[in-house]
């Protein structure tokens, strides 16, 4: 996107800051985007920075126990969100699916300011929530060198366009429009052609029109749609059995152009616009980006983590080794104030009172599938696996764990599925898996294990499930090399064995191969043979090594 | 504040309106789960439905909505006893909430101020013979979804905590709604939903445009667009109304309570809550339908919201647990 298009998102959000909702933009820290960001200025002010690891009640607001103790009544203290302005989230990508949906009730709510989030993701996986994306009319990426930072845009009558705003009309013929490109794009939500006609007239009210023009519409589409395309419009399919009758009609549109609205069948037009700004790596965002709340970071202490879920707290002895529940104990304290004759303004604890956190120690389970999908493993077994790890879904399901999915073939490992308990995700990534190729087991295994690691660190028990036919050719390095390959194998096992990461190993091959009983062992695993992949069978075994 | 969007000017959406309206109707059914994407009007229906509802008779200041001046709790403290007419409550129960807000705690100020113990009742209180509704209920805590299943089934909530021992009665249709592609929800979470629905986006230009053209009206021309709708609001409600009054007369025949144990059976949904809910919904619908007795019109329209999350997960069927009621519903009832 060019500096001129950023900044004119900018603008219109300006215009429109409440009916818009604000801007999602995905930059690296640098100073292109600290340029950008100067911008911002033209959007109500004072900003607020909002931190996605900010404490619930700095946020939403809560209890303020300092006021409360010192009054000796219930003081609230109030939240950032209830301040006026500008919200600014930094590090969105950081931000968990919880937070990220509260986020969203305040703004369905039409209790948010307008919300600028800062993403700086850079992998496809590292996003803002999809949720958040969803409530914000504009998405922009901003891939600019230093050169190519501009001015902002200073020769707009703000106060004028905000006024004409409410006078812009919008005619039917606009909404068919923008409603057939969402179709087009297969976009689902009703609120993106709903923010595309609000940008649209955000777009005639700078420019001065009452009406709304051609060049409104393309504007709105590029700007609101672009970044919610599921797909790519499919002209030639659609146009193929009759592709001399199109021209002619396009010629009949231009001219209908002329009348005094301005807006004649300008679709293709429109859906040019979109796709000219259709990001570049839009296939890898076809499937839901961000869902996940990518927020949950290494060692960070999340509330609702898995490390230690908050139970209600226990009365208990202070040892240094857990922690005190402050207002808990507090509470506790309180009704015996007036008893205990403790003077205004002060309050006696007693040792009774200490309440302790309590914290759920059980983990939850992921379960890491390292699938081979190379040639050797052939597509009937590629079958059968997938069977099997759809059999294991369904129980992984009602066991409440969490699923993640490797694949390993060519030259190289791929992790399909973060881990997620969602079944569709699982389900229609799995659908989509292709075979054939070496069988690179060793990159593979490092793939299983940096999942694994992660989800360590999250305070989850991963267990790897390796399915292969075990006949490793490709080493880690890439190269065709049957013997390096088995090596490169045993080393990553024994890797996983130092991290005392439960494994299995589902042996896919013809007949029980020596080499992968070898490798489980170097695992500690378990080595579970199954001649003929029987999806059934295979789910037994596994549930059976879990001891479930 | 902004009215919320009229119910009846929600475009398509025939499934959740009408299990909506079911269980206002009778709300023993015992509330909707709505399921879909993004943007498909999930929420816009819930908060519609508030201004849909007839409205309760009860004591007013009473913390649980109680409907004579007997059931108030001693614990409210309340010296007026006045009945009144009230809307019924929606309450929302946010993510990231409490558990002392949830079930309520102390009152923390009057502890602090009179060193009294007090109970400062939470948000099931409140919701009591009302609606709770819970916006991506697949995200919502484990710990309160615990205290969510023990209340929504045994009707009361019991808060034994901090010297504090309090019941009062917690009745409420829960309405949850959430996005598949977030995560599921446990079993015995779905099983406490009387009935669930799937809503996606119309699949038609021209419904789509109906949806922003009104969606659009609502916004730009706010007073004019009530004026129209209320108008419609206010017959459906007639319609629940009347339907509340005329269920009771419904006649049940034995054959269809025959048809619908055997759709149970060949569905295999497990437990007889299944049975219960259709044979409401039924009773329901057919009373709304204005017609006298359950027939199979009334059971094979109401089935799929009824059974779908009552079945056992298959994940190797790819035509989903509602298409597998339909099946059913043709061989059953054909």
């Amino acid at each position: 996107m060019t500096w001129e298009r950023a900044t004119h998102a900018i603008a219109l959000l300006a215009v429109d800051p409440a009916g818009l909702g604000g801007i999602v933009i995905r930059a690296r820290h640098g100073p292109v985007r600290a340029a950008f960001l100067e911008s911002l200025s033209l959007l109500p002010s004072p900003q607020s920075r909002l931190h996605p690891m900010m404490e619930d009640d700095a946020i939403f607001g809560g209890l303020d126990l300092t006021e409360t103790l010192r009054l000796g009544r219930f003081v609230e203290r109030e939240g950032l969100l209830s301040r006026s302005g500008t919200m600014v989230l930094t590090m969105g990508e950081r931000c968990d699916a919880t937070l990220a949906a509260r986020l969203s009730a305040q703004v369905d709510k039409g209790k948010m300011p307008p919300l600028v989030i800062l993403d700086e993701g850079s992998d496809p996986d590292e996003a803002t929530p999809s949720l958040l994306i969803e409530r914000l009319a504009f998405h922009i990426t901003l891939d600019l060198a230093v050169d190519q930072i501009g001015i902002l845009p200073s020769d707009y009558d703000f106060a004028q366009a905000r006024e004409r705003l409410d006078r812009v009309r919008t005619s039917v013929d606009a909404i068919r429009q923008i409603t057939e490109v969402c179709l087009s794009l297969g976009i689902d939500s009703a609120r993106a052609p709903l923010f595309a006609l609000r940008a649209a007239r955000a777009n005639a009210a700078l420019a001065g029109r009452s009406i709304l023009s051609s060049d409104d519409i393309e504007t709105a589409v590029a700007f609101c749609l672009s970044h919610r395309a599921v797909k790519f419009p499919s002209p030639s399919e659609d146009e193929d059995p009759a592709p001399q009758e199109t021209s002619p009609d396009q010629c009949e549109a231009s001219e209908q152009i002329e009348g005094p609205d301005q807006l004649g069948r300008l679709d293709d037009r429109v859906l040019e616009a979109a796709m000219a700004n259709l990001p570049a790596g839009l296939l890898d965002g076809l499937q839901p980006r961000g869902t996940l709340g990518a927020g949950s970071g290494a060692g960070a202490k999340r509330k609702g983590n898995r490390r230690g879920r908050p139970r209600p707290s226990r009365p208990g002895v202070l040892s240094g080794r857990n922690r005190l529940d402050l207002i808990a104990t507090l509470r506790s304290a309180a009704p015996w104030q007036k008893l205990r004759g403790a003077e205004a303004g002060r309050i006696k604890v007693s040792p009774s009172d200490f309440r302790i956190r309590q914290f759920e120690d059980k983990s939850d389970r992921v379960l890491i599938f390292a699938v081979d999908a190379s040639g050797s493993a052939a597509i009937a077994r590629l079958a059968e696996a997938k069977g099997a790890v759809e059999l294991l879904l369904s129980e992984a399901y009602a066991r409440r764990d969490h699923v993640s999915l490797v694949s390993f073939r060519g030259q190289a490992a791929q992790t399909l599925l973060p881990p997620t308990r969602s079944l569709v995700q699982t389900k229609r990534r799995l659908a989509g898996l292709p075979g054939g190729g070496g069988t690179p087991l060793a990159a593979g295994l490092v793939e299983a294990l940096a999942l694994a690691e992660t989800a360590q660190r999250q305070g989850m028990t991963p267990c790897i499930v390796l399915l292969t036919d075990g006949r490793a050719n490709i080493a880690l390095n890439g190269d065709a090399d049957r013997k390096a390959a088995a090596t490169d194998a045993a080393s990553i096992a024994r890797h996983i064995r130092s991290h005392k990461i439960d494994t299995i190993v589902l042996d896919l091959g013809n007949r029980p191969t020596r080499d992968l009983e070898g490798l489980a062992h170097e695992m500690d695993g378990m080595y579970v043979p199954l001649p003929r992949a029987d999806a059934r069978r295979m789910s037994s075994a596994v549930s059976s090594a879990l001891g479930t | 504040m902004k009215q919320p969007f009229p119910f009846s000017a929600i475009v398509g959406q025939e499934e959740m309106k009408t299990a909506m309206i079911l269980t206002a109707i009778d709300p023993s059914i015992g509330g909707v789960l709505v399921f879909g994407d993004r943007g498909t009007g999930k929420s816009t229906a819930v908060r519609a439905l508030a201004a849909l509802l007839p409205p309760i008779k009860r004591v007013e200041g009473c913390p649980v909505n109680s409907e004579t001046a007997k059931a108030v709790p001693v614990w409210a403290g309340l010296e007026t006893k006045k009945v009144s007419k009230a809307p019924t409550p929606v309450v929302d129960l946010p993510l990231g909430v409490t558990e002392d807000r949830v079930t309520g705690a102390l009152d923390i100020e009057k502890a602090l101020t009179n060193g009294e113990k007090a109970f400062q009742p939470g948000l099931l209180a409140r919701a009591n013979r009302g609606y709770l509704y819970i916006d991506e209920v697949n995200l919502l805590e484990d710990h309160v979804v615990d205290l969510l299943l023990d209340v929504a089934q045994s009707g009361e909530n019991v808060v034994e905590r901090e010297g504090l021992s309090i019941r009062h009665p917690a009745r409420f249709v829960l309405v949850g709604s959430g996005n598949p592609e977030e995560g599921e929800l446990r079993p015995q979470l779905l099983d406490r939903f009387g009935l669930s629905v799937d809503v996606a986006s119309p699949t038609s230009v021209d419904d789509r445009v109906e949806v922003i053209k009104r969606r659009d009206a609502y916004e730009t021309d706010h007073e004019a667009f009530m004026v129209r709708w209320r108008a419609e609001d206010a017959l459906v409600r007639g319609q629940i109304e009347a339907a509340r009054g005329a269920i009771h007369r419904l006649k049940t025949t034995d054959s269809a309570l025959r048809d619908i144990a055997a759709l149970c059976l060949k569905l295999g949904a497990d437990g007889l809550r299944g049975e219960l809910t259709l044979l409401k919904a039924a009773r329901a619908f057919a009373a709304f339908r204005e017609d006298t007795a359950i027939g199979r019109d009334h059971i094979r329209a109401v089935a799929p919201m009824a059974l779908r999350h009552r079945l056992r997960r298959d994940p190797l069927d790819e035509a989903g647990s509602g298409a597998r009621v339909s099946r059913a519903v043709e061989d059953v009832l054909a």
